[in-house]
């Protein structure tokens, strides 16, 4: 086996980040930030750093297993690591991932600068993009999303939470 | 299998994951049961912050005491004696209000030790609580909410949210008390000192209560063991619910 080069890295993060979230699938486990470093020794031998969004995550099994499925098959043994620190923030959720969500009907998560203040004040509705929404329930379908409800156009719709 | 793991650190993070894990399982008994829809999704989803959150604590206190046990082992071999969680989160669930003071008491008990034990010195449990601490403060807002709503609600909502409390509150002396292993790890920067975490909780369970509209329950008996893998009699029953499958069917897969 030749020495690793960035191309061969680059190429197994490229394939990898293609996995879906199993949840929410229009989001890659890159658009999501959950994939969190590739590495490639000079054997040839791939590690892979995942963290879990919560910690009761259930996607995050299947998620493992898609990882080592997608690297072997590019031909490389490979060992796959659920890394805590630093926690998952939404703040990493890629501006690809956003759009996708928006475009799914969900809200996306709003942005925070570096004080942790969030930029935008409300969450707008992904239908009729009005701004007088309200939540409805903390919790929703996944526990990465809360429930709520546009005033404006009426719809319910869910909403990425803030994390 | 014994009761006290060898390693004192092993021993500490079992007491976590414990209150984790049960506490996890009785909010999924209300799974179905719920006043509503979104209660529902709501206490089910606390439950799985908590099981993940106590699975995270079974592998580190496996990996500290050497024994290779599985996170279900831990969870369905093991006997009501070998457990060691706080009385307070095996009390039945009750009406909802029931469960609802419990997840107040706890929540926020839990909340200031997670903040506490990001600056523990076992890093990987550090990091637990970090990621933990953002969870758990979802739990308490969910709580206090409730608790709100219902103490400063209709009559009878207010008097079954302080008839919960009631019942509940000579469970929580418990979660403050410190004992030769706590003193231990606190030395060596680990754990951190429950009674440390006193001050806040009054002050954070008080100006609730007061919004609510419901009075403090003066203190009275202070039930205590749990750490020791004494409990009280509905925790045999539940854990007998929770491990029939696994105990019936060793190695049963989905």
């Amino acid at each position: 086996m030749l020495a690793p080069t960035s191309a061969m890295t680059d190429a197994v993060r490229r394939a990898v980040g293609q996995i879906v979230d199993p949840e929410i699938p229009v989001l890659t486990i890159a658009d999501l930030g959950i994939l969190r470093d590739v590495r490639i020794d000079d054997s040839g031998r791939v590690d892979i750093d995942i963290t879990p969004t919560y910690s009761g995550c259930p996607a995050l099994d299947v998620i493992r297993h898609d990882v080592e499925d997608c690297v072997r098959e590019l031909g490389h043994p490979v060992t796959v690591n659920v890394v805590l620190a630093p926690a998952w923030t939404t703040d990493w959720m890629s501006d690809e991932g956003r759009r996708k969500l928006h475009e799914h009907g969900v809200a996306p998560p709003r942005r925070r600068d570096s004080g942790a203040r969030l930029l935008e004040l409300e969450v707008a509705c992904p239908v009729c993009n009005s701004a007088h929404t309200t939540e409805v329930a903390h919790f929703a379908s996944t526990p990465c999303q809360a429930l709520r409800r546009c005033t404006g156009c009426r719809e319910p719709f869910q909403h990425f939470k803030e994390h | 299998m014994t009761a006290v793991a060898a390693d004192p650190s092993a021993a500490y993070l079992l007491r976590l994951a414990d209150d984790c894990l049960v506490l996890s399982h009785r909010l999924a008994q209300w799974s179905s049961r719920a006043p509503t829809l979104e209660e529902d999704v709501a206490l089910t989803n606390i439950a799985l912050d908590l099981l993940g959150q106590s699975r995270a604590l079974y592998a580190r206190a496996s990996e500290l005491d050497g024994s290779g046990r599985s996170e279900d082992d831990y969870a369905y071999l093991r006997d009501e004696r070998e457990f060691v969680n706080c009385l307070l989160v095996e009390q039945e669930n009750g009406d909802f209000a029931v469960t609802i003071a419990r997840q107040l008491l706890f929540s926020t008990f839990q909340l200031l030790q997670w903040r506490a034990l990001c600056d523990s010195t076992d890093m990987q449990l550090a990091a637990i609580a970090a990621k933990a601490v953002k969870e758990t403060t979802y739990h308490v807002d969910h709580a206090v909410l409730w608790v709100v709503r219902l103490g400063d609600g209709t009559d009878e909502s207010h008097r079954r949210m302080q008839a919960a409390l009631d019942s509940l509150w000579p469970y929580t002396a418990e979660l403050f008390e410190d004992d030769e292993l706590t003193r231990q790890l606190v030395t060596r920067g680990v754990a951190v000192d429950p009674e440390k975490l006193r001050e806040q909780w009054d002050q954070t369970v008080e100006r609730v209560l007061r919004e609510a509209t419901m009075q403090q329950p003066a203190a009275s008996w202070a039930p205590t063991g749990g750490r020791q893998g004494l409990h009280t009699e509905p925790f045999g029953y539940m854990l007998a619910e929770m491990q029939h499958l696994h105990r019936s069917h060793p190695g049963a897969r989905w």
